[in-house]
């Protein structure tokens, strides 16, 4: 009997050893694997030293609040140009870009005694680019990634649905199709009203969010969402690399008072606002 | 022997079940389909005459120019566009690069993947594109 629960104890702390040590290799694999110039993690909110391009854009919310209707059509040609589907419920809604009220893009400020106009705004959310993204160590096929611009990418070939990006991010800036994308509601109505034959759709199973338009920045265009705020208010949302000192995008956010959204998680979102 | 004539109706009916296949596909098959000379026969794109890589290497290794092409752009970023053989520049994209010359899915690519029972999963997100209305829609 007590040969066998010494065994049994043996076989057990060997096991455990095994465990560590794969987790040791596993997390070694992953740092090296991290592709690019994957910022070292550390826990502070201090930013890391600028290193290559950094994509960023500044949202200048008052200009969004002064034309309404503004921020949807935004939305309208991100969504339509990607073939975002339209589910029609809450729950399964997929979005690139939205709004939100104030109290929940920036529910770590205090909401009390703000003014009226703060509190009814809608405020434009996506995704924020990070610079330190947690969603990336948490994709285990490695289908979602920082690219060289430093925008955080999916890769949809490699994406199996696990989700736990979607944990991993503290914005929401990931939608996760429960049902095809090409499919129809009850009445007959296509999810996808019009399809854009230039840019692929989804499939079922697969997790989606903005790609910061990286097929038009390549090419030195602003992304959709950008390019559109402005053909109605000029600067109403300004695109740059953040690390570039002689950047438009640069020298406003070293004269201008802007936040990023809960910037205390440590991510280091490469979206600002200007209140 | 016994039950000659039995086996005789057996073996009639054997052969008229077999000529019939034949004489059906020869009849009704689709006239410009592969089933006719044996032959998958993708139709070669009209005002184009080379592609992205010489022919062999297109007609073996297809697929893995597209993983290269689909690595680079998305992975790496690099979105320029690339020569053909012709000299023509066009875009390292399945839909506006490759379909951009092939303008069927389903009287090229479909016409060699039906025939050699081949199933690419891509145009469960990419977007075919849209054909006359008489064709067929393939998986
Ligand atoms: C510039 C126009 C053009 C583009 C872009 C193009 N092709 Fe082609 N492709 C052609 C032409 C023309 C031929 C016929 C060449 C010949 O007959 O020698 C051909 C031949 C082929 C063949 C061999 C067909 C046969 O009958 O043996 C395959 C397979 C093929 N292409 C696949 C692709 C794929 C996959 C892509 C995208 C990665 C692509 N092509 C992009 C013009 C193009
Ligand atoms: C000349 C005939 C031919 C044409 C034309 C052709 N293919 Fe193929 N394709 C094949 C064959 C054969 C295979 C399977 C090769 C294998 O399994 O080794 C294949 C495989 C593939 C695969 C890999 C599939 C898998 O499951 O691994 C992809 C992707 C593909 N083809 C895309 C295309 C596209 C897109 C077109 C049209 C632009 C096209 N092919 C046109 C013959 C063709
Ligand atoms: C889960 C959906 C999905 C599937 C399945 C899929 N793709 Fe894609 N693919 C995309 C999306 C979305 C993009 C565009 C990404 C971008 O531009 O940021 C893309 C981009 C690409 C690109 C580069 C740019 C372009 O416009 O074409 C290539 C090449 C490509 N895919 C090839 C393939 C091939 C080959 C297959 C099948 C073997 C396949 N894809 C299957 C979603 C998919």
């Amino acid at each position: 009997m007590d040969n066998t629960r010494r065994k049994f104890l043996k076989l057990a702390g060997l096991t455990a050893a095994a465990g560590v040590g794969t987790t040791l290799l596993g997390s070694k694999a992953m740092a090296s694997g991290g592709g690019g110039h994957a910022a070292p993690a550390h826990g502070g909110h201090a930013e890391v030293a600028p290193t290559g391009t950094r994509y960023g854009i500044v949202i200048d919310t008052g200009k969004f609040h002064d034309n309404p209707g503004l921020a949807q059509k935004c939305q309208d040609v991100c969504h339509s140009y990607h073939n975002v589907p339209d589910f029609g419920n809450p729950k399964d809604e997929i979005k690139w870009i939205w709004t939100d009220k104030f109290a929940n893009v920036f529910p770590e400020h205090s909401h009390y005694r703000r003014d009226e106009r703060l509190l009814s705004m809608d405020i434009i959310a996506m995704c924020n680019h990070c610079d330190n993204p947690p969603y990336v160590k948490a994709c285990p096929t490695q289908a979602t990634f920082k690219n060289a611009d430093g925008a955080v990418m999916m890769d949809f070939h490699r994406c199996i649905g696990c989700r736990f990006c979607m944990a991993a991010c503290p914005y929401g800036a990931r939608s996760f199709n429960w049902r095809s994308p090409r499919g129809v509601d009850k009445e007959g109505h296509p999810f996808i009203k019009k399809y854009n034959q230039r840019f692929p759709s989804r499939m079922r199973g697969v997790v989606e969010k903005c790609s910061l338009c990286s097929w038009r920045t390549k090419k030195g265009k602003d992304p959709l969402c950008v390019e559109e705020a402005c053909k109605t208010a000029s600067d109403a949302m300004i695109f740059g690399d953040l690390n570039d000192k002689n950047s438009k995008i640069a020298k406003l956010l070293s004269s201008k008072f802007t936040i990023q959204r809960k910037p205390a998680l440590g991510t280091h979102p490469s979206i600002f606002y200007i209140i | 022997m016994y039950d000659k004539g039995k086996v005789l109706i057996g073996l009639a009916i054997f052969v008229i079940a077999a000529l019939s296949i034949v004489g059906y596909n020869a009849t009704m098959g689709d006239v410009d389909s592969f089933r006719t000379d044996g032959k998958p026969g993708p139709e070669k794109p009209v005002g184009h005459d080379k592609c992205v890589k010489e022919t062999a290497y297109m007609q073996t290794s297809h697929m893995v120019l597209l993983n290269e092409w689909r690595d680079e752009v998305i992975r790496e970023g690099k979105r320029e566009l690339v020569e053909t053989v012709g000299g023509e520049m066009v875009e390292k994209s399945l839909q506006n690069g490759c379909m951009g010359c092939h303008i069927s899915k389903v009287k090229f690519c479909d016409r060699c993947h039906d025939y050699t029972n081949v199933k690419p999963y891509c145009w469960d997100c990419h977007l075919a594109p849209v054909e006359a209305p008489a064709s067929k829609e393939a998986h």
